[in-house]
């Protein structure tokens, strides 16, 4: 595989799992949350911190960081318990503009210098670079999608997607939206700390404006695209969003142009996405696999 | 002493500037229940109008006319495009539709007139005003005469006359006010029309009081306003124009004065996210 191909796929798998842990929040629990790239940023700038002045090693780092950002995300869950959707979000648009400023502003978190020669990851004591960087990218991912596929079938998952649905017929049932509510934010938060984390060791430099809000924006954007609450939904939307500016290479200046009509144009015509319920996506690959959609059907 | 006055002068003329933009933002609110974000669109669309016009014509008269004009389409279409068929879905959809059209007017906008920053060159038909130790300069009078023009005429018009009421209708129930045989689509539509108007009119004049035009002016403005609507109570007219104000102020006051190392623009965020918590009707709202 050439250079070229494997940084497209690193960065696409990164952005994977984040979405992944965007859509357990938005799809599946049905918070919507437009501060994502916050919490990336605190996967990020923990594990640059404790490998550049602590001197931990990755494998060390990543569990503190885990904790963090999933504590910190329980923290900022307790938001949505108070206010309604649309007020949720622009919450978490607060939010990510609050830690881009606290990381952009602080001398000790590098300022607009933002901190570099973050090391890279040794894995059975050779340094991962490449191929074999992209290869824990993809293993970290199958882990999430595999985490992700557990969720939904779990009775949390369940409780989740009642909730979504019809919250105070599910709470007369005895589902407290509190519990499960948080326990939505915490796997999805630390989901995106460890893409956060896993973007630090591959630019090995960060900058706080990396993690802004057109960022999250972008992120949203994968969710919607694939089809929110979809397990797959987040996989496709990444692999379509993160190869398009490929594709498109020549239009490189229209390519944030072109995000935002795909996105107009999705959230317009098709607000469940490629694999949401009501979709085209969906109903071709009914009519493609016969005997899968008519099981799903009955 | 005086360096204070006229911070606070600065400071109330940036929250007559805020108050400009929030306005169409509280309008639609209270009539759609809808975050219209691609307002901000609206303003920068706005701006760069008028400076294309204005640097034809030489009139700023002309200028803001053509611009209100343009704004009042822009938003109209906003509205019958994009949000009303999406009026059915929960309010996240048409919040997410609405950053996409901000988005793209950003790119569209950096596209068609380059990613600089173009300076907005209007001579105002004024002089400069002083009062005892406090000189008016003649883009903070503008400021000022404008937000006044502005605030009284939509009082008028939301207060005073029949239109008016049948917006106030509209907002506390379209259903009930289409049963009465209103055409509450029109309502809407004039909704629109007014916001993106007074939107076009903030834009030129941020332009003139910071002789600045530039792609993404609208960014901190769109979100900061939606912190401005929240803190002033939703959909309150008067709450968001008191937010506003209080928002300039103490933005300059504080960034003068008081040495914090926060950026200005996570403040507003800061006031909102303390008000959702703690008193989530908004300061000037009513349960």
């Amino acid at each position: 595989m050439s250079g070229y191909l494997v940084t497209v796929l690193t960065v696409i798998s990164i952005q994977a799992i984040a979405a992944c842990g965007l859509n357990v929040i938005v799809g599946f629990a049905g918070q919507i949350s437009l501060g994502h790239a916050a919490f990336m940023a605190l996967g990020a700038y923990g594990t640059a911190m404790l490998c550049t002045k602590a001197g931990l090693g990755f494998w060390t780092a990543l569990p503190l960081v885990l904790l963090l950002s999933g504590s910190i995300g329980l923290l900022l869950g307790l938001p949505s318990l108070r206010v309604r959707e649309d007020f949720l979000a622009i919450t978490t648009i607060g939010i990510n503009f609050i830690v881009e400023a606290v990381f952009l502003y602080t001398p000790f978190f590098g300022g607009a210098l933002g901190i570099s020669g973050i090391p890279r990851i040794f894995f059975l004591g050779q340094p991962l670079k490449g191929m074999g960087f992209l290869l824990l990218c993809a293993g970290f991912l199958a882990l999430v999608v595999a985490l992700c596929w557990w969720f939904t079938r779990s009775f949390a998952g369940l409780a989740c997607f009642s909730l979504r649905e019809e919250e105070s017929a599910a709470s007369s049932l005895g589902i407290s939206p509190v519990r499960f509510k948080l326990l939505a934010f915490v796997p999805g938060t630390m989901m995106a700390g460890l893409a956060g984390a896993l973007y630090a060791h591959y630019m090995r430099m960060i900058n706080a404006t990396d993690f802004n809000f057109p960022y999250s924006v972008m992120m949203l954007s994968i969710v919607v695209l694939g089809g929110m609450g979809t397990l797959w939904g987040p996989l496709l939307g990444a692999v379509v969003l993160g190869s398009l500016p490929e594709i498109f290479r020549p239009l490189v200046d229209y390519r944030m142009l072109l995000y935002t009509a795909l996105l107009l144009v999705m959230i317009r015509f098709q607000p469940g996405g490629l694999l949401g319920e009501p979709s085209l996506g969906k109903k071709l690959l009914r009519k493609m696999v016969p005997g899968r959609g008519a099981e799903e059907a009955a | 002493m005086d360096l204070f006055l006229e911070q606070v002068l600065n400071g109330l003329a940036i929250g007559a500037l805020y108050a400009l933009i929030t306005l169409g933002l509280a309008l639609v609110y209270g009539i759609l229940r809808i975050l219209h974000v691609a307002h901000a669109a609206v303003y920068s669309v706005g701006a760069y109008l008028g400076l294309w016009v204005f640097s034809w014509s030489g009139s700023l008269l002309v200028a803001a006319f053509l611009a209100m004009a343009g704004c009042a389409l822009f938003g109209v279409a906003i509205e019958r495009l994009v949000y009303f068929p999406l009026l059915k879905y929960p309010p996240y959809v048409p919040l997410i539709a609405s950053i996409a059209v901000l988005l793209g007017t950003e790119e569209v906008c950096r596209l068609i007139a380059g990613p600089y920053i173009l300076a907005f060159p209007a001579q105002l038909p004024f002089p400069s005003l002083k009062l005892g130790p406090l000189v008016f300069s003649p883009p903070l009078l503008a400021v000022y005469l404008m937000a006044g023009v502005v605030l009284l005429g939509l009082w008028y018009i939301v207060g005073r006359t029949e239109l008016g009421l049948a917006m106030r209708a509209v907002s506390q129930s379209r259903a009930m006010a289409d049963a009465l045989g209103m055409n509450s689509h029109l309502i809407i539509t004039f909704t629109f029309v007014l916001g993106s108007a007074i939107a076009a009119l903030a834009g030129i004049l941020v332009g003139i009081y910071y002789n600045q035009v530039y792609p993404t002016m609208g960014a901190v403005p769109a979100y900061k306003s939606l912190a401005i609507i929240v803190v002033g109570g939703l959909g309150s007219v008067s709450g968001s124009v008191a937010a506003s104000l209080l928002l300039g102020l103490a933005e300059t006051l504080l960034i003068g004065f008081a040495d914090i190392p926060l950026p200005r623009d996570a403040l507003a965020f800061m006031a909102m996210i303390g008000v959702l918590m703690w008193r989530s009707e908004g300061l000037f709202g009513s349960k």
